[in-house]
């Protein structure tokens, strides 16, 4: 009898807490799981991009032979005689991204270098903020400053210049891209081990022989990862261009042409009112599959030469 | 004697002035550096400057409270505004819980296998895509497929997807930083893994959860190209209904499926007309959306800045 009033408080008490484990466990797990779903949400959105921009354009190659998509030289997809050729558009894209990356590699370069080795603490607190303020700037604006600003300003310089062409979009696009270009090289250079600098320097090496003759050498893998980021970027981006280049697909690399570029013609058409599943509608995502296509190709090359600096020290 | 003293104190000199000269190839260097991270804030300051003295004018209480017009100098940018506010509250109540539990997962709990390696490439690739991208993806999946229209719900999901990366890299970064004693002490005091995230872990990185969410609302606020791209409408004389009504239940959610405009597509919109009155009215708008972009991502760079700064584990 005594022993039975001692077990059994006993007994209760243990399985009371073995129950309330297997609850807490089970909650553990639910939220787990839960978290994960969200994560996954991220592979979900890349999944139901890539399915989107190959379903709508796979109807859209029904009609257009990949052959005429990549030789044709005139894009009028809108028109009654209608001409399904990639090229002017491709053209647009890659002028105004030369243009751009003649801006920005010098600059961003050259930028990166001073903050990675000659920028004292204090600068460079000031110098890193101002950067990630420019980035933060919307691009409509930068439309607006390349339209209204940029270009009437060239028009001083060269005579005859059009209003709309794709010299000062590309400068305003070079301006906007320097931050991201020194961002990454500086991370770069940053990585370079200090024992490199300070051999360079025993040998009576200046700081500026220090930066370019071995720092930059050593950091070149993560330097181009820079610059391949910074194409992406241009080639990504969308308002400068469809604002201030002209929305006319032309197939000319002269910069001083008006064109557009792939995001300007989906913008472009966005904008007008087609009907849902006509060959307008699915030319979008046809060239918003190139886009995809270029940028992520893009993105994978710079990813690759990122990973070579940071496994390099 | 005295003549190889003359060459010694001659050689002397030379390497002087060696010195000399490559100090000061440092210090022009040092410069020039300086000027290449300037070109960017001086642009900004032309450009904030440029968009102040054309628009101006604008600059009276009528430009908050007027719907857009025919007449330049009547039209407003209430619905703008309004329509800014409910997309962006769209995307918050999506990209914050979403964006912060995929954080959670992918740093506290994913396990080191290649469905977690899966997860992480898909969020630094989708960090990369052009923001075009997520228009057409809105447009063929949430307008067409799920037929959510070219309304407010469907802007502000598609912009939690675009700052989805940049919630869940900000959290990720932050949570990081959290020293692993924190982690032991809470388990040692008998905490389950959820009771650790929830009371510690969520509660030390939430500055740096705090800094990513207001840099991602700002960069949604600024875009523009995806919310071209689902066919926002530009000419929108109406505010969606009210989302608090006076009968009960209270709260009103047919805003949700209304059609919009928010702030950036109506300056684009102004913009793209040849009427030189409506240029007044982009640059006012203009000024507008740069002073909420920068006030917000000060207070995001600060606040990092400060959480630096004061937290000393």
């Amino acid at each position: 009898m005594a022993t039975q009033v001692l077990h059994n408080p006993l007994e209760h008490v243990i399985s009371d807490r073995l129950a309330r484990n297997f609850r807490r466990h089970f909650k553990e797990r639910l939220i787990e799981f839960i978290l994960m779903l969200a994560a996954l949400s991220a592979v979900a959105t890349t999944v139901a991009i890539v399915c989107i921009l190959l379903y709508e354009s796979s109807t859209f190659f029904k009609t257009v032979s990949l052959v005429e998509f990549f030789t044709d030289t005139q894009w009028t997809p809108l028109f009654e005689d209608a001409h399904y050729g990639i090229l002017p558009l491709i053209s647009g894209t890659v002028t105004t991204s030369a243009i751009a990356l003649l801006v920005a590699v010098p600059l961003g370069t050259i930028g990166a270098i001073y903050l990675s080795e000659f920028a004292s603490h204090k600068v460079r607190e000031i110098c890193k903020p101002i950067l990630e303020l420019l980035v933060g700037v919307p691009t409509v604006v930068f439309g607006y400053f390349a339209l209204l600003f940029v270009t009437p300003l060239l028009q001083k310089i060269i005579p005859g210049l059009p209003s709309f062409n794709m010299l000062g979009p590309g400068i305003v696009m070079g301006i906007m891209i320097i931050p991201y270009i020194s961002s990454v090289a500086e991370d770069a250079m940053r990585a370079v081990p200090m024992s490199m600098r300070e051999g360079s320097y025993a040998m009576g090496a200046t700081r500026f022989q220090t930066a370019v003759r071995v720092v930059a050498p050593a950091a070149t893998s993560g330097i181009i990862a820079a610059y391949i980021l910074g194409i992406s970027r241009a080639v990504g981006e969308t308002m400068v261009v469809a604002i201030a280049a002209g929305q006319q697909p032309n197939l000319t690399f002269n910069p001083m042409d008006g064109a557009a570029t792939i995001t300007a013609y989906i913008v472009q058409v966005a904008m007008g009112d087609l009907p849902h599943g006509s060959i307008g509608y699915q030319s979008i995502f046809a060239a918003g599959l190139m886009l995809m296509l270029i940028t992520l190709f893009l993105n994978l090359l710079g990813h690759l030469a990122r990973k070579k600096y940071r496994e390099a020290y | 004697m005295s003549g190889q003293q003359a060459s010694t104190l001659k050689d002397l000199d030379a390497v002087r002035a060696m010195i000399r000269h490559h100090k000061l190839n440092d210090t022009i260097f040092a410069l020039i550096g300086l000027l290449a991270l300037m070109v960017g804030l001086l642009t900004l300051l032309t450009l904030f400057i440029d968009l102040l003295m054309d628009g101006y004018t604008r600059f009276n209480a009528g430009l908050f409270t007027e719907f857009p017009s025919r007449h330049a100098a009547k039209a407003g940018l209430l619905s703008a505004w309004v329509g800014s506010l409910l997309v962006m509250s769209v995307t918050l109540v999506t990209a914050v819980p979403l964006g912060v539990a995929a954080g959670v997962y992918l740093e506290e709990y994913a396990p080191k296998n290649w469905f977690s390696d899966v997860i992480e490439i898909n969020v630094t690739n989708l960090a990369g895509v052009p923001s075009i991208i997520y228009g057409l993806l809105a447009l063929g999946l949430f307008v067409y497929d799920l037929g959510l229209g070219q309304s407010i719900q469907t802007a502000g999901l598609t912009l939690a997807l675009l700052i989805l990366p940049v919630v869940i890299v900000n959290t990720r970064e932050s949570i990081r930083a959290i020293p692993v004693h924190i982690r032991e002490a809470a388990y040692a005091v008998g905490a389950t893994k959820w009771q650790m995230v929830s009371d510690h872990i969520l509660h030390y990185s939430f500055g740096g959860i705090l800094t990513g969410i207001i840099i991602g609302m700002a960069r949604a606020l600024g875009e523009t190209a995806p919310v071209i791209t689902i066919g926002a409408l530009t000419y929108i004389a109406f505010l969606p209904p009210s989302p608090i009504q006076p009968a009960p239940p209270y709260l009103n959610f047919e805003w949700l499926s209304s059609g919009f405009t928010v702030l950036p597509i109506q300056m684009f919109n102004w913009l793209s007309r040849p009427d030189h009155a409506f240029h007044v009215n982009a640059a006012a708008t203009g000024v507008v959306i740069i002073v909420v972009t920068l006030l917000m991502n000060g207070t995001a760079i600060w606040l990092r800045y400060r959480i630096r700064k004061n937290i000393k584990w």
